[in-house]
């Protein structure tokens, strides 16, 4: 449509289909919280898109903070979308009606922006259908000028190659700040008319923006299967893009107005994010490695939001997010002050990552003054020698002492996760994980004789940027044999539930997660034939994606299974998410040899890249670690305190990257 | 002390369930800060006590429900203006419309509630297809539906449980009828009076009839109707028991 046109409001076309959908309150918004943007031609508008349903996508952070921060823009309108679920997207086909908005519902193609958050690799089938029910061409090369800006942001956005073919541009790192650059490049473009022939040079602007690639402006060269170089198609391209770090997570206390959603999602809750980034140094962990280094919200604003927050929204229980929520500075504190808090009457609150080498019998008796929230500890292997090949350094005794606080508090059941076919991993590393199950339950028995634990594994999928990316994945067969261990194992032991992730899906995830362009037409064969919803065990296909590979010619063997060498170009090497890839190679080869690296938020930087390429510098706190457990060095330190290494007061700021 | 709060559920908001209505109802109620009395145990629960269902996607203009308060603090509670606070915090389409106490001893609403008072607008039709199709329901000895119920197909008379049933005025396109369903032993929906009735009413999703509704209705052994409210206000009047 002309920009500038007045807003269409699809609400009257869409009301009638929802009698006949199910949960037709996905569709309606009203949420608390829901901004009432303003459109015109002067204003940039966006539709953040999560490509899954409206459970699942509304509670995403990412979206709904990038929301509230461009509603605050007097130039910029924002509203919000999720994927239809099928019932309602084959009305919607029926219909002739596009993908809408759920704040006004408004066409999709009406706006300037489509954006989406990525955060699993099989919802890229959704990505592409949710773009063709936007009526919007699903090959970005086919777009017209008029056509929206197709944009993705999230996890998966650090080899976007597989979907490279459909979208305009990608984002990587932290939105809050990049954001309001594009938006500045899209509206002067907007108010000029999105003129013919224009396109091609805002999106050559665009891939300037630091932390924004556009992979239009990458030629792509291959040596046989391999991949020679990706190389800018213009001088003023930068030829590695760079990842966008906010410095000071206090600069951006959002969402300030959370969503609060009138049917039920997943997370229903007040959710602060505490601190963003980890340097724990898990090496399987991508999310860990790609958002270095740590900032920590302070903690008086932490309270804050979650005073003011549990006010506002209504909700009785808040999530303390991050990726190691024990590790923040002053957790108990926080927790204590949440639960004693009369004016904000019964709330309960969740830790949603815990370490166990930092989960105290503190944090334990504050948490179940109000309602005990289900407990999950993340060992992730079954053996001493397997976390340290994947840097996970808690001894045993940090597992045993975490579970019977939390027994010993009154809880009587917890979950358990781990990995498995892990780098080096032996059939006595996987036994590992039942062991320890079953020396849970014991410990919980001492408390209370119905006491259980629930083992739950998934198999490793080897991610881009991280030390594991050369690893060549387990086969599916290996990975159902490991399982089968555990399960056999386990069999007929009371106290211990045991619950696998499916390994076809791993085998599917692992397909997309480390591919190159070629995967594009491997995820449209998918999608043309029906494949949407993979991450739904109702509607994944594994036989559709080795259809499609074999269609296209391409080889699971080669994407998935193969080890990568050292000198191999992959996919994403164009791309940074601040780490250097020696030091990379030298993690990976430290892992090979069982070697732990200790947490750099206390210890001397081991130059990773991510503070120093940039110029920044870990926000914590506190310059000693929390009390309790072993603290990543496997030793002792349950005095609490220091850990027996030299604390770098200030680290050295390198320029401009190695 | 214990509570009944009337309100109104239209537009958007009619799509969310039963369950939904629930939860809505706990956040307003702890954005209002009205002490509201919890269960004991594991899990404590705000005691609140709904009425009797209303199907995703019906309007009404009679919901109810009862809360309980802290018996310590329920008694500071400010009756006068509570009605405008709790709309404040509903969300729009929903707004409470009035707030009575409640002797405790008072059967609940779902054990009290005797029938219902629905509008149900048909579009697609002409008026005197849907007279005749009434007018064959009224003078019916029986009214025959089935149902699902635990997995099993069961088949119901429904016709004791019409109490009335007729056409209201014409609409665009279509009709208004006005129907008294009962609601004991087992609440009639309304889907299942449609679906008694003959063509073309009883075609499923043909036309997706707007429905809202109207009244609740307790009837007392007298044979009197009264709204939930009323019944309410009368019995915790300060007069003398009989």
């Amino acid at each position: 449509m002309p920009s500038g046109a007045p807003s269409t409001d699809l609400w009257p076309r869409l009301e009638p289909l929802l009698p006949q959908v199910q949960k037709p309150a996905r569709y309606i918004g009203c949420e608390d919280g829901m901004q009432t943007p303003k459109h015109g031609p002067d204003e940039t508008s966006w539709l953040f898109t999560y490509p899954d349903t409206y459970e699942i996508g509304l509670p995403n952070a990412g979206l709904q903070i990038l929301y509230e921060v461009i509603n605050e823009r007097p130039d910029a309108a924002a509203e919000r979308s999720y994927a239809p679920w099928v019932d309602m997207e084959e009305l919607l086909r029926r219909e002739g009606l596009p993908l809408f908005s759920v704040d006004t519902h408004k066409p999709a193609a009406e706006f300037d922006i489509i954006a989406f958050n990525l955060s699993a690799e099989l919802t890229y089938t959704n990505l592409v259908n949710c773009i063709d029910l936007a009526g919007v061409p699903v090959h970005s090369a086919r777009r017209a000028d008029a056509d929206p800006l197709i944009a993705v942001g999230g996890h998966c956005t650090y080899n976007p190659e597989p979907i490279a073919d459909f979208v305009d541009l990608v984002v990587l790192g932290d939105g809050e700040e990049v954001i309001g650059d594009i938006t500045d490049l899209v509206g002067e473009w907007k108010r000029s008319g999105k003129n013919a022939g224009t396109r091609e040079g805002l999106l050559r602007a665009l891939s300037k923006i630091e932390g924004v690639y556009v992979p239009s402006m990458y030629e792509v060269e291959y040596d046989g299967e391999f991949l020679a170089a990706v190389n800018p198609r213009y001088p003023d391209v930068p030829e590695k893009v760079e990842k966008r770090t906010v410095t000071d997570l206090a600069d951006w206390p959002y969402p300030k107005q959370q969503l609060v959603p009138m049917t039920e999602v997943v997370h229903d809750r007040l959710a602060v994010e505490v601190f963003r980034g980890c340097t724990r140094g898990c090496r399987f962990c991508q999310a860990g490695m790609i958002t270095r280094p740590v900032r920590e919200r302070p903690a008086e604003q932490v309270s804050r939001m979650i005073s003011e927050g549990l006010q506002r929204t209504g909700y009785d229980e808040v999530s303390l997010t991050s990726l190691s929520t024990a590790d923040f500075s002053g957790i108990e504190k926080v927790v204590a002050d949440t639960i004693s808090d009369q004016g904000v009457g019964q709330v309960s609150v969740a830790l949603p990552s815990l370490r166990v080498d930092a989960f105290t019998v503190g944090i334990a008796a504050e948490l179940q003054r109000a309602r005990r929230t289900g407990l999950t500890f993340a060992p992730e292997a079954g053996s001493w020698r397997m976390r340290q090949v994947i840097n996970k350094l808690i001894r045993e005794e940090d597992l045993y002492g975490a579970v019977e606080s939390a027994y010993s508090q009154g809880w009587r059941r917890m979950k358990l996760y781990f990995l498995t076919g892990l780098p080096t991993e032996t059939d006595e590393d996987t036994l590992g994980i039942a062991e320890l199950g079953r020396n849970c339950v014991e410990l919980g028995k001492k408390y209370n004789s119905s006491a259980s634990v629930t083992v739950s594994v998934g198999g490793f999928v080897p991610k881009p940027q991280t030390p594991f990316q050369w690893f060549g994945q387990n086969t599916e067969e290996e990975l159902r044999r490991k399982v089968k261990l555990l399960k056999n194992d386990l069999r007929g032991t009371k106290g211990v539930q045991f619950k696998w992730h499916d390994t076809r899906a791993s085998l599917a995830e692992g397909i997309t997660s480390r591919g190159d362009r070629r995967l594009g037409a491997v995820i449209e064969y998918v999608w043309r034939h029906g494949g949407t919803f993979q991450e739904w065990s109702e509607h994944f296909s594994i036989d559709l994606w080795l259809e499609a590979l074999a269609a296209n010619g391409l080889d699971v063997e080669w994407y998935v299974y193969r080890h990568r060498t050292e000198d191999e170009v992959l996919p994403w090497d164009h791309l940074s998410a601040g780490l250097h890839k020696d030091f990379l190679w030298q993690d990976w080869r430290d892992a090979l040899e069982e070697l732990g690296l200790e947490d750099c938020r206390w210890t001397p930087c081991y130059d990773c890249g991510a503070c120093t390429g940039y110029g920044i510098e870990h926000v914590v706190a506190s310059a000693t670690p929390p009390a309790g457990g072993s603290q990543g060095t496997g030793v002792d330190l349950s005095a609490g305190g220091a850990v027996p290494v030299t604390l770098q007061t200030s680290k050295p700021i390198g320029v401009g990257g190695s | 002390m214990r509570l009944r709060i009337a309100f109104s559920k239209h537009g958007k908001i009619r799509f969310t369930s039963h369950r939904d209505v629930a939860r809505i109802w706990e956040r307003a109620l702890r954005r209002t800060n009205l002490p509201v009395a919890y269960s004991e145990g594991f899990t404590p629960r705000p005691k609140l006590s709904f009425g009797l269902a209303l199907s995703t996607g019906h309007e009404s203009e009679g919901e109810y429900l009862d809360v309980d308060l802290d018996p310590e603090q329920g008694a500071d509670v400010d009756l006068a203006g509570l009605t405008t606070h709790l709309s404040a915090q509903l969300p729009v389409g929903m707004t409470a419309t009035g707030v009575v106490v409640v002797d405790r001893r008072m059967p609940s609403l779902q054990q009290a509630v005797t029938s219902c008072t629905w509008r149900i607008d048909v579009r697609g039709v002409d008026e005197s297809t849907v007279q005749a199709a009434i007018g064959a329901a009224i003078v019916a000895e029986e009214l025959m539906i089935t149902r699902e119920r635990k997995g099993k197909e069961v088949t119901d008379d429904i016709r004791p449980l019409v109490f009335d049933l007729a056409v209201d005025q014409p609409i665009e396109d279509g009709v208004r009828l006005i129907a008294e369903l009962g609601t004991q032993p087992r609440a009639v929906r309304v889907t299942e009076l449609l679906s008694a009735l003959a063509p073309p009413l009883a075609e499923p999703l043909l036309n997706e009839p707007r429905v809202l509704r109207v009244h609740q209705w307790i009837t007392t052994d007298d044979g009197q109707r009264h709204d939930p409210m009323s019944v309410a206000a009368a019995a915790s009047a300060p007069v003398g028991v009989a």
